[in-house]
């Protein structure tokens, strides 16, 4: 059986260069961000396992503000990888942290790919992984997809998410006490109508923060929960980039 | 009160420190995204010949806005022996 791994990430941050080292593939890259258009998708195989990998558009936030944000937060809510691999640049994690806490409300299947751990030594960045791993409660893994560091490390820890042998506990941003009330009373009902099979505190947010936009892809959902891979054909060539 | 003045106003190498962001939905949630987030240090980089827009340096990243949105971003200025 495949198992389905997303690459989620700001832009230009070697999220295609690492995809194309996970999967052979020749996925254009180039130090200019804003190139994963659609999302592409490749193949994977580890000692014990086969994964479909996706790479999604480079964002630095899943709010949905753009195209490609879009495409990008509704694949990792309504297809539910197996894993998300949250890829940021180690030279500035204080910007790229803001989408990994947004994608661990979410899912809790997350792993933190820190890119570009070459060029961070070369500029006098040290990473304390241990901590950070503790302080966030996944697994951490410093990487350089150019240099081919870490990747081995990182399948180890691929296969053994897939085998059940670590236990996550992303880190959840707590929000001011009105908000958490409001999550109180809403998570619930949410609960009651999907269950477990989409992120009821995630939802909770979105409906209170207004999102029509989400309104309209639960509704697809509800009546089709395969929707996404028919509406993403339409986003081809359609999408937005930039500030 | 609003604390500071709108970013646009102050000048190239101003250090700034963000007080409050007076946008609303989509566009307060960009520039959250972004970096502009009350509390963060940004630094005015470059203005157009005619003013606007304005360039700021948000996290090691340069970023342009128009007024239409610089002006209701507030901070106030750095003392720069501070930094």
């Amino acid at each position: 059986m495949s198992h389905t791994i997303a690459l989620a990430g700001n832009p230009n941050t070697g999220k295609s260069t690492l995809f194309n080292l996970l999967t052979g593939l020749k996925q254009h890259t180039g130090n200019w961000p804003g190139k994963t258009v659609v999302r592409a998708e490749g193949e994977l195989k580890t000692d014990n396992h086969i994964y479909q990998v996706i790479d999604l558009p480079g964002t630095y936030s899943l709010y949905s503000n753009s195209a490609d944000e879009e495409v990008a937060r509704d694949f990792i809510i309504f297809e539910k990888p197996d894993i998300t691999l949250v890829v940021v640049d180690a030279t500035s994690l204080d910007r790229n942290l803001n989408l990994a806490l947004q994608v661990f409300e979410m899912t809790s299947n997350a792993i933190l790919c820190i890119n570009l751990i070459d060029e961070a030594r070369r500029k006098g960045i040290h990473i304390d992984k241990e901590e950070l791993s503790r302080q966030l409660g996944i697994p951490v893994i410093l990487i350089s997809a150019r240099e081919k560091i870490g990747i081995i490390q990182l399948l180890k820890t691929i296969d053994q998410m897939i085998d059940g042998k670590i236990q996550t506990h992303p880190f959840q941003v707590q929000y001011a006490d009105e908000v958490e009330q409001k999550i109180h009373e809403l998570q619930p009902k949410i609960q009651a109508i999907f269950g477990d099979s989409l992120p009821s505190r995630w939802l909770s947010l979105r409906l209170l923060d207004g999102d029509k936009q989400l309104l309209e892809a639960l509704k697809a959902y509800i009546r089709d929960p395969n929707f996404v891979h028919s509406q993403q054909q339409l986003v081809k060539g359609d999408c937005c980039h930039g500030a | 009160m609003i604390e500071g003045k709108p970013i646009y106003q102050y000048q190239v190498g101003d250090q700034l420190q963000i007080t409050s962001i007076k946008l609303k939905n989509v566009m307060r949630r960009r520039l959250l995204d972004l970096g502009f987030v009350p509390g963060v240090t940004i630094e005015v980089v470059q203005k157009s010949p005619l003013g606007d827009p304005v360039a700021f340096k948000v996290f090691h990243t340069t970023i342009a806005l128009r007024k239409e949105e610089s002006s209701l971003i507030y901070a106030k200025k750095m003392n720069r022996e501070v930094i």
